[in-house]
């Protein structure tokens, strides 16, 4: 597969969740992925861009800035980046039901992006961002 | 409205469809919560067959409400998971807390 990219930026408002994750899983359509792989990529970016929303921006509207490049390995590199408060302690926010969003969060969102892709990278800085890397090969239908 | 709830023999059904995220799973929750605390069901079960997508908002949804009816002795079912949801549903161990069925309810009431 020839390398390929895509940049997007949306604000962070909850009802572009839906279209950031849609629009992720169309770009890596071309490396035909089976129907498993497409609901995974979704719902890792569903997980890192809902993230950017309820944590990075809390109470304000900023950018997401989301890239995805086709590898020629046949995988698929996603960045997802906030100008948002940062985290304080990455260890700790990737801990499986560790949350500071309320009783109706799980507390799983690290937890469901690295299993459903095969690396995570998570940089952040304190008053200026996170930036989440989902990596995840695509065997897709001819495995 | 993305629920459709039926209240029968002290059962309540719940329908949820389309795409649960966190930002369709608020009105979902309000409006299953509503139903559960009017009927005060003995069991209360969510319905996912018609569920086309499902991040964690979805883990949330199930362990807000199992709370919720535990607190008056009742018991929580989700059925009808696709094999995309199902796999969210088990990282997080949901099936310690809840009866957990793959299949859906075969039923009219729809």
């Amino acid at each position: 597969m020839t390398a390929n990219e895509f940049k997007m930026t949306v604000d962070s408002r909850s009802v572009n969740e839906s279209f950031a994750r849609t629009a992720v899983a169309a770009f890596t359509a071309q490396l035909d992925p089976t129907v498993e792989e497409i609901n995974d990529i979704k719902t890792a970016v569903s997980e890192a861009v809902t993230n950017c929303i309820v944590h990075g921006y809390k109470n304000s509207v900023g950018k997401i800035f989301i890239t995805v490049k086709i590898k020629d390995d046949n995988a698929v590199l996603i960045t997802i980046k906030d100008r948002g408060i940062g985290i304080e302690d990455i260890k700790k926010a990737r801990e499986p039901l560790f949350t500071t969003g309320g009783a109706d969060r799980a507390g799983l969102g690290f937890s469901v992006m690295e299993s459903f892709t095969d690396k995570l990278t998570v940089r952040s800085s304190l008053g200026r961002g996170t930036t989440v890397t989902l990596y995840k090969r695509i065997l897709g239908r001819s495995k | 409205m993305s629920v459709k709830t039926d209240f029968q023999d002290e059962v309540l059904y719940c329908f949820l469809s389309g795409e649960i995220d966190h930002h369709s799973a608020l009105p979902m929750r309000l409006e299953i919560d509503d139903k559960i605390e009017i009927s005060r069901p003995k069991e209360t079960i969510l319905d996912f067959t018609d569920v086309t997508f499902m991040d964690s908002s979805g883990i949330g949804l199930v362990m807000g409400r199992y709370k919720l009816c535990k607190s008056f002795d009742g018991t929580l079912t989700v059925c009808g998971l696709s094999d995309s949801s199902y796999k969210v549903m088990k990282l997080a161990g949901l099936s310690n807390i809840a009866n957990i069925k793959k299949g859906g309810i075969k039923n009219d009431r729809k």
